[in-house]
């Protein structure tokens, strides 16, 4: 496996909240979707692989580079994407272009230009101008257009429609599936990433509670509903989560393979959505 | 040859994408040396992602239906049709077995089934 990110027991210890023991490595050409509730870790974690805080622990390796020591280096090598773009609101995209390409050495501006006109951006409309959307499409073809190996984006569909969000993922499969990159993308829509996820890490109250190929944890879990009184109490070993009503149960099991064989027909299962997974893992008190 | 994914279905989508293709090959649409999509390319059209399509093309290899080529690609591996045939056969006494005792306890008999599958064939 040619692994584009390394990050070897992360921790970052703030005096309300504490990154614990984050272990992650991205394979090259794959998407990993990075999951988790607001506040859960995603961007400490992010900054911390962008070398803009100082963990507390751990070691990162970006592209076969240690972060902190090779700071510019790996940097001309990142396209990365912010939550809000930091972008001058009084400039047009053609001046803000121009004050940001000469800080890589590996601007092309020929597939800039290609971007603006597939993405249909008017370059000399100000920033302040521009939708949401647009904002964030903007800051993609930046982060494109310096021939970047890993992109790193943080909530990039957040407040979108799904019209604009559904143009975003397939600009953001093109990059995996016909560039060969590597994209993390940190969000807490997981729509998107039922769509286009490779592998997931779900982070909830700064630790790493689950993660593997997407198909693989929509394999193992599943939603099992069906009636209370088939349930006998060791079976609870086999569910993440349970709700009871008078009308039946539903529950997430992590382990649908033993489930079935103990729990009879009569029981409903069902593929879950990684929303699905997410919320049955972030309300389950804390091991 | 047409790949269907169905997302909400109970068989995983891995499985889901080697069945077609075993369907294709032994339906004679795939023929020996023919080759496959790039798994990229599959991924791609199927939306679905690239370690599922690879885990399916694995899978595929490992059980002799396709060969795959380093750099160059998957390709479909000569078939022993007499073989292929003898394993489908078996499989389907072992399933009809099934069907027999499943219905034994309400008292449909092997007449029954016989008239079921006549029915069924003159249907299709």
């Amino acid at each position: 496996m040619n692994v584009v990110l390394e990050i070897n027991n992360l921790c970052k210890n703030y005096a309300d909240f504490s990154l614990q023991n984050i272990n992650m490595s991205l394979e090259k050409g794959t998407l990993t979707g990075f999951i988790g509730p607001n506040g859960a870790g995603k961007t400490t974690t992010i900054k911390s692989i962008l070398n803009m805080i100082q963990p507390d622990q751990g070691k990162i390796t970006v592209l076969g580079l240690d972060s902190v020591h090779n700071d510019l280096a790996i940097k001309s090598k990142l396209g990365v994407v912010l939550d809000d773009g930091h972008f001058y609101e009084d400039l047009t995209l053609q001046k803000m272009t121009r004050l940001i390409a000469p800080m890589y050495s590996t601007w092309d501006n020929q597939a800039y230009h290609a971007y603006l006109d597939k993405l249909e951006l008017p370059e000399d409309k100000k920033i302040k101008h521009l939708s949401r959307g647009m904002r964030m499409k903007y800051a993609l073809v930046l982060a494109l257009s310096h021939g970047a190996e890993l992109f790193i984006l943080d909530e990039p569909t957040a407040g979108l429609d799904p019209l604009v969000r559904s143009e975003l993922i397939e600009i953001l499969k093109d990059i995996v599936l016909a560039d060969n990159k590597t994209v993390l993308m940190a969000t807490h829509i997981t729509s998107d990433l039922d769509k286009i996820a490779d592998y997931l890490f779900f982070i909830v109250n700064g630790q790493i509670i689950l993660h593997g190929p997407k198909d693989e944890i929509k394999d193992q879990h599943a939603i099992v509903k069906g009636d209370p009184a088939l349930l006998l109490p060791d079976h609870a070993d086999h569910f993440v989560g349970l709700n009871k009503s008078s009308y039946g149960f539903e529950g997430l099991t992590d382990n649908k393979a033993a489930l079935k064989k103990v729990l009879p027909s009569q029981t409903v299962y069902e593929v879950p959505s990684i929303e699905d997974i997410l919320n049955y893992y972030a309300r389950r008190p804390s091991c | 040859m047409n790949i269907i994914i169905k997302n909400s279905a109970e068989v995983p989508i891995y499985e889901q994408i080697m069945n077609q293709i075993k369907a294709a090959i032994l339906s004679g649409e795939l023929k020996e040396g023919d080759l496959l999509p790039s798994v990229r390319g599959l991924a791609r059209d199927l939306n679905v992602s690239v370690i599922t399509t690879r885990k399916a093309y694995d899978c595929l290899e490992a059980e002799g239906f396709t060969i795959n080529m380093m750099g160059k690609g998957s390709f479909v591996a000569p078939q022993n049709m007499e073989l292929l045939r003898e394993t489908r056969l078996m499989e389907i006494e072992k399933r009809l077995t099934d069907i027999l005792d499943y219905g034994k306890p309400v008292g449909i008999s092997g007449a029954d089934l016989k008239n079921i599958i006549d029915v069924l064939i003159r249907e299709e």
